[in-house]
């Protein structure tokens, strides 16, 4: 976790915090300044006849401000439920969540709405109102909020221009394609100005080049506006496209968390590594010797690569094993080579590759 | 009997139907709809839980639903008297007509509510709404269609009951066919009287269907 990571940024200071000296005492200050959201020992159970299942098991994560963190996971993997204990449309059996320091799971009524108010969260099923048109279902958190009608209706135009749908201000909900609906309901998880916004499996219902659309959006809404975006997926290629950090969660327990490209390049956990479609036993089986690992991370699209790198490097490459598989038309998971003998094939290949826009790394035997 | 001296009777008997079922179907409705939406509200999981009231609430609507009208109007005499001054008459039979049709109007609301997707609820919570705001722009608007459509069902049943009127003296279509009509064996009566009643219900039953459709933009 890196919550000691710096960046010169005025300290928050919430007041709650300042009134209750006992509950700040436990809050990290590391660097004077507060993450965004941090999860700490979460414990979610289900209780069943025979028992209790356990939907997440002591899960703690740090979120900073402008992170697009990712949380994959299979299904049934507990992802959806962190997502939701975040406002607590969950209710987690133990831990703590702490937004700007202020713990969630100990507010309640108008603390609970206001928070609420600042972490707005799009859904799998987008979760419009049938019964209002696209600008009044944008406009229904300002309605709440009592924003005064003229104002309320110009930041609707406002946001359904930043959405693309001016046009569709008049429409019905059913009337619109999946991804138009994910589009209002994103121009209406803003309208309340959040400082987060949690993507609750956002893209899971669309096509790949709706999904590609409305990722798009997410990070231009990241960018722009300086939202932190929380995002479940189960689709590793969501990850590698827009988010900086990914938890991997399977089980309901973390398997592993950090920068995306770290966990990526260096994927230690047997969950990582079957989402990336690394299995685990068969890396290790297939390096007895000293080798070159090829990332495949998606940016390389259908073009023969290994070819090229043979011709262009004028090296011969031995293929001791490869785990590749495509995802949204793009190449994922990893290659092993015979390290070539001399130390200036062994460059002249890995310079070559590199050039192709291939992360490679030297990997030896235990 | 002639067109003439049936025409009358008819008309008057029509505007003694429509005047108790507008009346009974106002208070049952203004009674029946908060009891819906808190039947609906206090569910386990819903949005104000209260496991117990719920339990409470729906074991004595379901009582009330229970009864027949016609024991309920038997059973009701000595409030009526004390609630609206008498027994008998036409506007008297308002009172057991609410007291009948409000725990079936509130059933009737309950099952429309229960329609709304959970995820709207949520998106709602998740955007930090009210309960009350949840009610009264998510709940009760997304439901309208339902209700709507479940309202001309209500009214329909209130208007059948409001022809058994004549067993606390009542009037209107269902008195004028039982007692100008059957009882004294004059039949052309009793069927004019009787079309009339179908005709109403067919007519309720056409707008209610009619603004359930027009009403609802879930489907384009």
């Amino acid at each position: 976790m890196n919550t000691a990571e710096e960046r010169p940024e005025a300290p928050q200071a919430p007041a709650e915090a300042l009134q209750a000296p006992a509950e700040a005492a436990q809050q990290p200050r590391e660097a004077g300044r507060l993450p965004q959201i941090e999860i700490r020992n979460l414990r979610k159970v289900y209780p069943v006849p025979d028992g209790e299942v356990v939907a997440l098991d002591n899960i703690s994560l740090t979120m900073e401000r402008g992170d697009i963190y990712g949380i994959i996971g299979m299904s049934g993997a507990g992802k959806s439920t962190l997502i939701r204990c975040l406002n607590r449309l969950d209710e987690p059996s133990d831990g703590q969540v702490f937004v700007d320091g202020d713990n969630v799971l100990a507010m309640s009524g108008a603390r609970l709405r206001a928070t609420r108010r600042r972490m707005a969260m799009i859904f799998q099923q987008f979760n419009l109102l049938m019964q209002r048109t696209v600008a009044r279902n944008v406009r229904y958190p300002l309605e709440i909020a009592g924003v005064p009608k003229k104002q309320a209706n110009e930041r609707v135009r406002e946001l359904l221009r930043l959405v693309g749908l001016e046009q569709k201000a008049g429409a019905y909900p059913s009337q619109l394609s999946g991804g138009q609906k994910q589009r209002v309901a994103i121009a209406r998880a803003l309208a309340g100005d959040p400082e987060m916004l949690l993507c609750d499996e956002a893209t899971s219902a669309l096509d790949p080049m709706t999904t590609q659309s409305i990722l798009e959006l997410l990070q231009e809404i990241n960018r722009r506006l300086g939202i932190t975006v929380v995002l479940i997926t189960h689709e590793m290629a969501v990850i590698r496209q827009i988010c900086n950090k990914v938890a991997i969660l399977d089980g309901g327990r973390l398997a592993e968390q950090g920068t995306v490209d770290d966990v990526f390049l260096h994927t230690k956990s047997a969950a990582g590594k079957r989402l990336f479609g690394i299995l685990p036993d068969q890396e290790e089986a297939a390096a007895p010797e000293p080798a070159l690992r090829i990332v495949f991370d998606g940016a390389a699209a259908e073009r023969p690569l290994i070819s090229r790198a043979i011709r262009e490097s004028g090296v011969d490459v031995n293929i001791l094993s490869a785990n590749i598989h495509q995802l949204n038309h793009k190449a994922y998971g990893q290659m092993l080579v015979a390290l070539p003998e001399t130390p200036e094939a062994r460059k002249r290949l890995t310079d070559t590759l590199q050039a192709l826009g291939l992360t490679v790394e030297e990997v030896h035997p235990q | 009997m002639t067109w003439s001296q049936l025409g009358p009777l008819l008309w008057q008997a029509f505007g003694e139907t429509v005047y108790m079922t507008v009346w009974a179907s106002v208070v049952a409705y203004a009674l029946g709809l908060p009891l819906g939406i808190w039947l609906v509200v206090t569910r386990r999981g819903h949005i104000m839980p209260r496991p117990t009231i719920n339990a409470v609430l729906g074991v004595t609507v379901n009582f009330l639903r229970s009864i027949p009208f016609i024991i309920m109007l038997a059973l009701l005499f000595p409030v009526t008297r004390a609630v609206m001054g008498s027994a008998i008459g036409t506007t008297s039979v308002i009172f057991p007509l609410v007291v009948s049709a409000f725990p079936y109007i509130a059933r009737m609301v309950e099952s429309s509510l229960l329609e709304v997707d959970r995820g709207m609820i949520e998106a709602a919570q998740s955007m930090g709404s009210t309960n009350l705001q949840i009610i009264f722009k998510v709940l009760l608007p997304e439901a309208v269609p339902s209700l709507v459509n479940g309202a001309a069902i209500s009214v329909t049943t209130i208007l059948a009951y409001t022809a058994l009127a004549s067993a606390a003296g009542g009037g209107g279509l269902g008195a004028l066919a039982i007692v100008k009509g059957l009882n004294i064996r004059k039949f052309d009566v009793m069927y004019s009287a009787s079309l009339l009643l179908v005709a109403l219900v067919q007519v309720i039953t056409v707008l209610g269907s009619r603004a359930t459709r027009g009403l609802d933009h879930k489907r384009h």
